[in-house]
């Protein structure tokens, strides 16, 4: 019983919980708690595999920013967008879960029935190069330098393509800031509009805000939010009021 | 030389099929005179031969190789030799005779032209016939004169029943026919070679089974070719067409190559009883019966054709009795050729005069309306009854002479076809030429014109001369023995005995007919009420009825569920195959249903069907 | 402590990675699943590396790490337009190409 298991058994078992997690939650939001939760789980696991390296930049990077690009994703799409549970395609559920237990376990079978030998570790690995971190540079830079590059060559086409893909068209020209004061000045409203959940209850991007007659401004949110449904309605004073 | 034989009427054929409707107003003229030159040449070769010594009558001509493939070597080669030259002047003789015949019967006939270029046709066919120097060359001849027979018998071609009679003639033909390709299959697998000179050298040589069963072949095929039992349903149909075809090729020629085939394959026939004795009993059967078959006859020309049958049972007859009898089945061969198509050339001129109506019971009296062709018909008749000193007379006495010496049963056989042909001759005679004028309305009987009249004359000078000029002029015994062989049978019922015996049962037969037929009135409408063998007779002793009953239903009805078989079971299998392929795909389809996580299920199962595979063969 | 207990833990995340890709329907979620197939994939890398005693594994695993974030901006990104023009992220929403 020594400290590798506990860590391993403690780790393993949140890894798997969070990974059900994710695959049952109801809201999107959720998943991805359920999933961040899996992976730091999983970097705890690298550090108990003598892989202190892999398990830091799996924090920073998987963790820290997928996962959040994931969430800021989430935002934009709709946050309260939810799946119902009701399965459109007859026997999906049923099947997927079959072939997927039969796949884990042929996997597991055979795992199972090779000879476990002691693990060799990576003390004498670390020791060949003067250390951990500098055994990885010299397999980075170069055993794989080539396979490197072409990583590098691929994130900047990556962060390219992301570029393209979300790139909006203009249309119609800027307005200039000429156009906007004298558009702002001709409108029913001059003065600057309220954010979201101004003199409200809570002030949630999708919470609008309450004017000095009590009504809802649509107008202090965001257009993504503006759409039937999505417009909170914790903040009215009828609902309060039931 | 012998080649100019054929090839000119050939010729004759060809420019008047190539011609066309520009040949039309010197068509005929042109046949007669292509049948014409060949029976000068064919005469001059005769004299010829006739000149030169026994031994080296026989001529050949070898044209070219025409087959040559392995050991299969057949030569398209022509020979002359004294059977041959025989056959020549009777086909080119009457052929040309026949051909000016129908210049005059022709005449109103538009497609005359048509005519007279397959009557050449079939006498080119008939020469290659005749001349051929192998059994395959002879089967192309064999086939010409069938073409040439079906074109004629189906001249009328708008008339359905002449369709029908033409494609009968050609249907039951082939069915002979194939005995011919058997046998000669079976020559080359045996002897190795098709020639005559070949056969006829190694007969010695093929196992006795082999060589009876080429010779039932070969009976099969000259029954085929010579309406012979059981192959006779055609002949009668064939009078469908023009009475010269009837007179040329029903009667004198073509009818007769199965006789010439028996004749030619003496040396098959000679090493085997059993052929022989088959060949004799199909002869005697088709004697009585085509003789029991024209009893009943109205229509002229079928009575004729009647007894052709019968006639050429005769000539079978004595080819199936061997040596003793080949020479005489040639003798009545050529007798028979000259009167039975002075007969039909003389029933043609009765038609012709009686507005083309074939019915004798609408004849009557028309000896005195038609003075030539009562005369030149009634020698005809006295030929064929076998009144001496006509020709019948010498060629059938010395056939029942013969068939006694074998037989008493045959020798019977044939005395009671005489008596029976004496018969029905006599009824003809005494229904056409004498009586009472039975004559339809609107029938003006004229004689025809010279140019009938002449040929008939001509044969009928034949039919009473002859006989006697072939067999004491010409000795016709000793002629025909080099290429047939002739042998003097041991011991029979004596000539003084016979002929006496043969002319009392003649004379009792024409008797019999003269009575009920020429002194009694005869009924313009066919009697009903009459007896079973007479409506035997009419039908045609049931032919028809028994090939249809034997060979066409079975036919049809193999047709039909072949037919069946092939719509039901292979049409269904394709079909079924093609449909379940159909229905399989129309539910494989539905896996495309559209949504990507069908897809990625799917996706999963095949990995994990490949996991699983990759795991049980490790364990 | 066997050191195949690991490689086991991998393929049960593996696993619920799958049935994750096959049963949600909203985009995001199915995608969060894919990255849960990878990160069990690395600790599977990462596992044997430290079996084997060689430092290969753990470079392997470090470049899936990078190639999935590459792929996570590129396919968020399609998601992204996607909502655009369809106001909905549910992949049964393109099913145009069947029977």
């Amino acid at each position: 019983m020594n400290g590798e298991s506990v860590v391993f058994w403690v780790s393993g078992t949140f890894a798997v919980v969070g990974a059900a997690g994710m695959v049952v939650s109801k809201k999107a939001v959720h998943s991805a708690l359920w999933v961040a939760f899996a992976m730091i789980n999983i970097a705890v696991l690298y550090f108990a595999l003598e892989a202190p390296f892999l398990g830091t930049t799996q924090i920073v990077v998987y963790t820290g920013a997928v996962m959040m690009l994931f969430l800021f994703v989430l935002m934009i799409v709709g946050v309260d967008a939810s799946d119902s549970f009701l399965e459109t395609i007859k026997g999906q559920r049923l099947l997927a879960g079959l072939f997927a237990l039969t796949f884990g376990g042929v996997i597991i079978a055979s795992i199972s029935s090779t000879l476990a030998s002691p693990s060799a570790g990576l003390a004498f690995a670390n020791a060949g190069y003067g250390g951990h971190l500098q055994a990885i540079s010299f397999l980075v830079f170069e055993t794989y330098l080539f396979a490197f590059e072409a990583l590098s060559a691929l994130l900047i086409t990556a962060a390219l393509g992301a570029m393209v893909l979300a790139h909006n068209e203009r249309w119609t020209p800027r307005k200039t800031q000429d156009q906007m004061q004298r558009e702002r000045t001709l409108s029913n409203h001059v003065t600057p509009l309220p954010a979201p959940g101004v003199l409200a209850r809570n002030n949630s991007v999708d919470t609008p805000a309450l004017l000095p007659d009590g009504s809802t401004s649509i107008d202090s949110l965001p257009n993504a939010f503006r759409g039937e449904g999505q417009v909170s309605k914790s903040n009215s004073i009828e609902e309060a009021g039931k | 030389m012998i080649a100019a034989l054929i090839g000119l009427p050939l010729l004759g054929a060809t420019v008047l099929l190539l011609g066309g409707r520009r040949t039309n107003a010197w068509g005929h003229f042109l046949a007669v005179a292509m049948s014409a030159a060949s029976f000068l040449l064919g005469t001059f070769m005769f004299m010829q031969m006739a000149g030169k010594s026994e031994e080296e009558r026989e001529v050949g001509q070898h044209l070219f190789d025409w087959i040559s493939v392995g050991a299969f070597q057949v030569p398209f080669g022509l020979h002359l030799d004294q059977l041959s030259i025989v056959f020549v002047l009777l086909i080119t003789g009457v052929g040309t005779l026949i051909h000016i015949y129908s210049i005059g019967y022709m005449e109103h006939d538009p497609n005359r032209r048509r005519f007279f270029a397959y009557l050449n046709l079939f006498v080119a066919a008939m020469l290659l016939l005749i001349l051929a120097d192998n059994y395959l060359l002879l089967y192309v001849g064999w086939e010409g004169v069938g073409l040439a027979s079906y074109l004629l018998i189906s001249f009328y071609q708008q008339k359905p029943s002449a369709a029908t009679a033409g494609k009968k003639a050609f249907i039951v033909n082939r069915v002979g026919d194939v005995g011919l390709s058997l046998a000669i299959i079976l020559m080359f697998v045996t002897f190795g070679t098709v020639t005559f000179d070949g056969v006829n050298a190694a007969a010695e040589s093929g196992n006795s089974s082999t060589i009876t069963w080429i010779g039932l072949a070969l009976l099969l095929a000259a029954c085929g070719k010579s309406a012979q039992f059981p192959l006779q349903s055609w002949l009668l149909d064939a009078m469908e067409g023009p009475t010269p075809v009837s007179a040329l090729i029903h009667a004198a020629t073509m009818v007769t190559a199965g006789v010439y085939l028996i004749v030619r394959a003496h040396a098959i026939f000679d090493l085997s009883e059993t052929a022989r004795t088959a060949v004799v009993i199909v002869g005697a059967i088709t004697l009585l019966l085509g003789a029991f078959i024209g009893t009943a006859k109205d229509d002229i020309k079928k009575g004729l054709a009647g007894s052709t049958m019968s006639q050429i049972g005769y000539m079978v007859l004595a080819a199936g009795l061997g040596p003793v009898g080949y020479v005489f089945a040639i003798f009545h061969l050529l007798t028979h050729g000259m009167f039975k198509a002075g007969l039909f050339l003389g029933a043609g001129s009765v038609m012709h005069g009686m507005h083309d109506d074939v019915n004798m019971r609408h004849y009557g009296a028309l000896r005195t309306m038609m003075k030539i062709t009562y005369a030149t018909f009634g020698l005809g008749f006295l030929a064929i009854i076998g009144v001496p000193p006509f020709a019948g007379f010498w060629s059938k006495d010395e056939i029942i002479y013969v068939a006694f010496s074998q037989s008493f049963i045959i020798g019977l056989a044939t005395l009671l076809g005489a008596g029976v042909t004496a018969f029905y001759m006599t009824r003809m005679m005494a229904m056409t030429f004498f009586g009472e004028a039975r004559w339809q309305d609107d029938v003006h009987p004229h004689e025809s014109s010279a140019v009938m009249t002449i040929p008939m004359i001509v044969l009928a000078v034949g039919s009473v001369f002859g006989g006697m000029a072939m067999l004491f002029v010409g000795d016709i015994e000793h002629w025909l023995e080099p290429v047939t062989g002739f042998a003097k049978p041991e011991h029979s019922v004596s000539h003084s005995v016979l002929i006496p015996v043969t002319l009392t049962v003649v004379l009792g037969g024409a008797v019999l007919a003269w009575l009920r037929y020429g002194r009694r009135p005869v009924p313009v409408e066919a009697p009903t009420n009459v007896s079973f063998l007479t409506k035997a007779a009419r039908a045609d002793a049931y032919g028809d009825s028994i090939n249809e009953a034997l060979l066409m239903r079975p036919g049809q009805y193999l047709t039909r569920s072949l037919i069946w078989f092939d719509s039901k079971a292979i049409d269904g299998l394709v079909n079924g195959m093609a449909a379940a392929i159909g229905g399989l795909s129309a539910r494989a389809r539905r896996l495309q249903n559209g949504y990507v996580r069908s897809y990625a299920l799917t996706m999963l199962g095949g990995a994990v069907l490949i996991a699983l595979v990759l795991l049980l063969v490790r364990l | 402590m066997n050191p195949n207990n690991y490689l086991i833990l991998a393929a049960i995340l593996f696993t619920i990675g799958v049935y994750g890709v096959l049963v949600r329907r909203n985009a995001i979620i199915v995608f969060m699943s894919v990255e849960l197939m990878l990160n069990a994939a690395n600790l599977a890398f990462v596992a044997a590396a430290r079996n084997t005693g060689t430092l290969d594994g753990v470079v392997v695993a470090f470049f899936v790490m990078v190639v999935a974030a590459a792929e996570v901006v590129v396919g968020l990104a399609i998601i992204v337009t996607i909502f655009r023009t369809r106001r909905s992220a549910s992949i049964d929403e393109a099913s145009l190409m069947k029977y």
